[in-house]
Parts: structure tokens; sequence; C-alpha cells
């Protein structure tokens, strides 16, 4: 009877303690790690996917048009080259954008930053991705251009000309991230999926514009603008080929609409409430 | 174990979370009781780090939420069901948290299964989840590491009866394995049940905490007899204040000295027991009256001392 008393006490005792044991502290989450999800990420949404799709679509679709429409003395690897490009320009900075405004919009960012709660981490992720995917997409881009070359000049019975070199392509690589970037800038400053978009077709399509008519009639901006509109100097990216002086354009201009801004969006991305 | 001290977050001029100070312990669920908007959300969204906190701080084990190397293995954190990107299938959601924190591919099933969501379910968009499915999938993210801790922002939101059974039953267990639970309500039949501890909140103000018990003695004894009149004097006579319900008188003493009072008087009492739910809830309902948005200000009513 007293034994009984006396295990039933004990038992007793045992459901009163905590019973979990001490365990190992687990091993911080590698950077490579985080890279690897935010790659998930960016293709596991039905329009993730799509506009991940979109890059080789609409590759091949301005490759079969060329092969259509091009004269057959411009069937050449720099018309394909250009061709496969232009979408790249416009669907390389969305892909960046929504990588990044998607935490908030879409409010996953309340799971995301408290699976890993340094922000800089994932964002610094996010532009890893973002611009892996614009090397891969270019390099695919270019791939379907060239057999797109090998089959439009098969088909006109024209020499096949390759007239664009390995140079070139960094270039329009180089031009590409830099757009790309321009994307995740706005993401990361602005943080909400369709202001970020709207203001990035702003800054590509409507200030160039106003640019070059303020060009036009004054010249103190004519002379000023290598060093003040990205847009400008990185359009001599395209056509290959940099003097020492647009460098130097670049890095100021790039300074000014990226660096700063980007510098800015981080901060207040730290310092945000995630809601 | 969670510890707060000092909370405290401002808006502008406006002080959403008021020097909040209390602790969730290890081996208990830890109810944080409040109507809407009296700043338990804010609380534990500084505490998992995704709202800076004016001054004061939240520690998890000793340590902030940023410096845990793996938060998802330390801490399971459900703070809102629907913040889930709506493109994504339930298991793809519980995939990517599988996939930072590390755990193996198997979890996710076991996960899926232990909330209770079909392999058909998991594979649909959360878009057409109802909240319901949500909660259940939130709830799977919270546990999928293991932790020893769980925060949960209103869990049993969009529950319906059997799944707020389960949930109960699942927090219970937890607890009850070591695991530090804090969950939030503004519902106090929903808390009372599950609640080991109970840190109610009323405009960013801690207005009472303690073990339920204690907070239920506090609520005062509810006494039952055919001779109202002649307790009510006695009662009187000897200082105690009272409420008269239905065919009983609820008394702000123990029921230990209600007893005594009846017994010195000669009164035969039906029933002498402590105020349980009902008297809970209208001590929630009073400390939190200052912050009701429908309340009828008929008296200055005074908040209890924090």
């Amino acid at each position: 009877m007293t034994t009984l008393t006396l295990e039933h006490e004990h038992e007793h005792e045992r459901e009163q303690a905590p019973v979990r044991v001490e365990r190992a502290a687990p091993a911080p989450i590698p950077m490579s790690r985080i890279v690897a999800v935010e790659a998930r990420k960016s293709f596991d949404t039905r329009s993730g996917f799509w506009l991940l799709a979109s890059i080789a679509i609409t590759a091949v679709i301005a490759t079969a048009a060329v092969i259509l429409w091009a004269p057959d003395d411009e069937l050449t690897y720099a018309s394909f080259g250009a061709a496969v490009g232009f979408p790249m320009a416009v669907i390389l900075p969305m892909i960046a954008i929504l990588s990044v405004t998607s935490e908030w919009s879409q409010r996953s960012g309340l799971t995301s930053f408290t699976l890993v709660p340094h922000r800089g981490r994932v964002v610094t992720a996010k532009a890893v991705v973002a611009v892996g995917i614009a090397v891969a997409s270019m390099v695919l881009a270019f791939a379907i251009g060239a057999v797109g070359n090998l089959v439009g000049t098969t088909i006109a019975g024209t020499d096949v000309v390759w007239d664009m070199g390995l140079d070139d392509f960094l270039y329009i690589v180089g031009a590409n991230v830099l757009g790309l970037l321009m994307g995740f800038m706005l993401g990361v400053l602005i943080r909400n999926s369709a202001g970020a978009i709207v203001a990035y077709f702003v800054y590509s399509l409507v200030l160039p514009s106003l640019s070059e008519v303020l060009a036009a009639s004054q010249s103190w901006w004519g002379d000023l603008r290598p060093w003040v509109d990205f847009n400008y100097t990185q359009s001599f990216l395209f056509e290959g080929g940099f003097t020492g002086e647009q460098w130097a354009n670049l890095a100021v201009s790039g300074g000014l609409w990226l660096v700063v801004p980007l510098t800015i969006g981080l901060w207040a991305v730290l310092r945000s409430e995630v809601k | 174990m969670i510890t707060v001290e000092s909370l405290t977050k401002t808006y502008g001029g406006f002080t959403a979370v008021d020097g909040v100070t209390f602790t969730a312990r290890a081996g208990r669920v830890t109810g944080f009781l409040g109507p809407n908007g009296a700043g338990k959300s804010t609380t534990m969204r500084i505490m998992v780090g995704l709202t800076p906190a004016t001054s004061g701080t939240a520690h998890i084990d000793g340590r902030r939420f940023a410096e845990l190397p793996n938060p998802g293995l330390e801490v399971g954190v459900l703070l809102d069901a629907s913040a889930q990107h709506a493109g994504r299938t339930g298991r793809e959601i519980l995939t990517i948290a599988q996939r930072t924190m590390g755990l193996p591919a198997r979890r996710v099933d076991e996960l899926l299964d232990l909330v209770s969501l079909t392999p058909e379910e998991a594979g649909r968009r959360v878009r057409n989840y109802s909240l319901g499915m949500r909660q259940r999938l939130g709830i799977a993210t919270a546990l999928l590491g293991d932790p020893e801790v769980l925060i949960l922002d209103e869990p049993a939101n969009g529950l319906d009866p059997a799944g707020i059974r389960w949930m109960r039953d699942l927090l219970r267990g937890y607890a009850d394995q070591g695991g530090t639970v804090l969950l939030s309500s503004h519902l106090l039949h929903e808390i009372e049940v599950i609640a080991d501890d109970l840190v109610v909140i009323g405009q960013g103000r801690i207005v009472a905490q303690g073990t339920k018990a204690e907070l239920l003695a506090a609520a005062g004894t509810l006494v039952r007899t055919p001779d109202v009149s002649t307790l009510a004097r006695a009662l009187m006579d000897a200082d105690v204040e009272f409420g008269h319900a239905a065919d009983a008188l609820r008394v702000e003493a123990d029921p230990d000295l209600v007893g005594r009072i009846a017994l010195a008087a000669g009164v035969a009492l039906t029933e002498l027991r402590a105020a349980d739910g009902a008297g809970l809830e209208e001590m929630f309902l009073e400390l939190t009256s200052d912050t009701q948005r429908d309340t009828q200000r008929d008296a200055t009513s005074e908040g209890a001392a924090a």
C-alpha cells in the first residue's frame, strides 16, 4: 500500500517537472541554404514559374520573328542577339522586383523573416538568385538565338555570320544585370509590387524620353547627362565598347541611381516593421 | 521560457505596448488575453523580431530572437495564418520552411498528417484554403522544427469546435512535455480551458497576471442560500463586498471567509464555491473595460491595478 502511494507520488512529480532533455544548440543556417530556398521560391508559384518560362518563350518567339521577317542579309547572329535580348530587359527586372515585394505584398515575410531573423541575409540571397537567373537566362536566350541563326541561314540559304564576340555578350549581360538590379533596388525601396513595377517603367520608359528632350534643347543637360542619366550611360553597354570616361560615367550615374537608393532601401528594410 | 521585460512600443504619440513585463514558463500554457487592439499581436511581433521595440526587451531562453542560430528549431511561430503567398500550395509552404531549417523532407508529411491535412488538400493552393485549413497549416509550420517554445497568435481563429479541441489537446501535450506555450486570444472561454497561467492585457498595459487558479480565486466566491437577505446582512456587517446574482451572491472574499460568516450568521448554504468562468469573465470585462469600444460609461470604473 505504502509502496503504491510512493510510486504514485513519484509519477506525479515526474508529471510536474519538464521532461524535455537539453538539446545542443542548432548550427546556424548557412547562406547557401538561404540562397537555395530563395531560388526555389522564385519558381514555385504559378506567376513565378510563368515569368521564368516567358524568358524561354519570348526568346523563341523573337528568334522566330527574325527568321520570318528579317531581310536575308540581316540574318546574322547580332540580329538574333538583339531580338532575344530585348524581352530580357523587361522580364528580368520584373522577376527581381517580385522576388522582393511579394514578401510584403503577399505577407509571406512574416514567415521568411522569422525563420531567418536577419533580413539582410534574405535580401542578399534574393539578389544572388536574381543575378543568377539573369545570367542563366541570357545564356539560354543567346543559345536559342544561335540555333535560330543556324536554322534561319539554312532556310534562307545564306552564309552563317557569327558577328558577335564574347565581349559583346558580356556587355549585354552586364547591361541586363544592371537593369535587373534597378528593379531589385525599386523592390527593396518601395516594397509594393504594383508601386515598384510602375516606378520601374517610369524609370526605364518615361525618364529617357524626358532626358532626351531636355538634352536636345538645353546644352548644359547634354553635357551633364552622361554623369547623371543611368539609362543613357547604360545604353552604351548594349552597343559594346566602353572608353575609360564612359566607365567613370557609369560608376557615377550608377552610384546615384542604384547604390544610394539601394542603401536607403536596405536601411529601411532592416528597420521596418513586418506586418 | 519567454521573458518579456518593460516592453514598450510607441507609434508617434500612440503607445501600443506600454511597459509590458511577464514570463511564460516552460511546462505551462500561458494565455495572453485581451480585447482587440490591446497590444497582443504587437507584443508577439516584437518577441520574434518583426517589429522593433521602442524600449524594453524580449528574450527566449535568455537570448534575443535574432541571436537564435536557427530559430525554427527553437521557437515555433504562428502570427497570422493568412500571411502566406496565396499562389503556393500548402505542401510547398511547409517544404520551404523544412528546407530553411535544414530538416529531412519526411517532416513535411509527418506534420501534414499531424494537423490532418490530406494529401489532396496539401496540394491545393493556399488561396483556396478556408481559414481553418490555413490555421492548421500555420500550426504545422510552427511545429515543423519540433521547437521547445511556441508563440501562437489567435491560433483557434477559424477552427471548428473539433479543431479547437484538437489544438487544445495538442498544446496541452506540448506543455506537459516541458514545452513553453504562449497563445493569445480575445476570447476568454477559449483560453481558460487550456491555459495554466494568464496574462491579461488592455490598452497596451498588463492589467492582471498569475496562475489561472489565482485569478479565479481573485474573482471571488459564489454562494447560494435560500436565505439570501440574512446572509447579505451578515456580509455587510463583516464589511465584505458582494453583488447579487439570480438566487445567489457573488462575494469578493475567498470561500473560507464566506463560509465562516455564514456559519456565524446561522445561514444554511446550498452552494459555496470559488466563482469560476463567469467570475473570470466579469473580471476580464471589468479589467479591460477602459479599452472596450462599446462600453457604457455609466461608472468611472477604475481598471484594476496592473
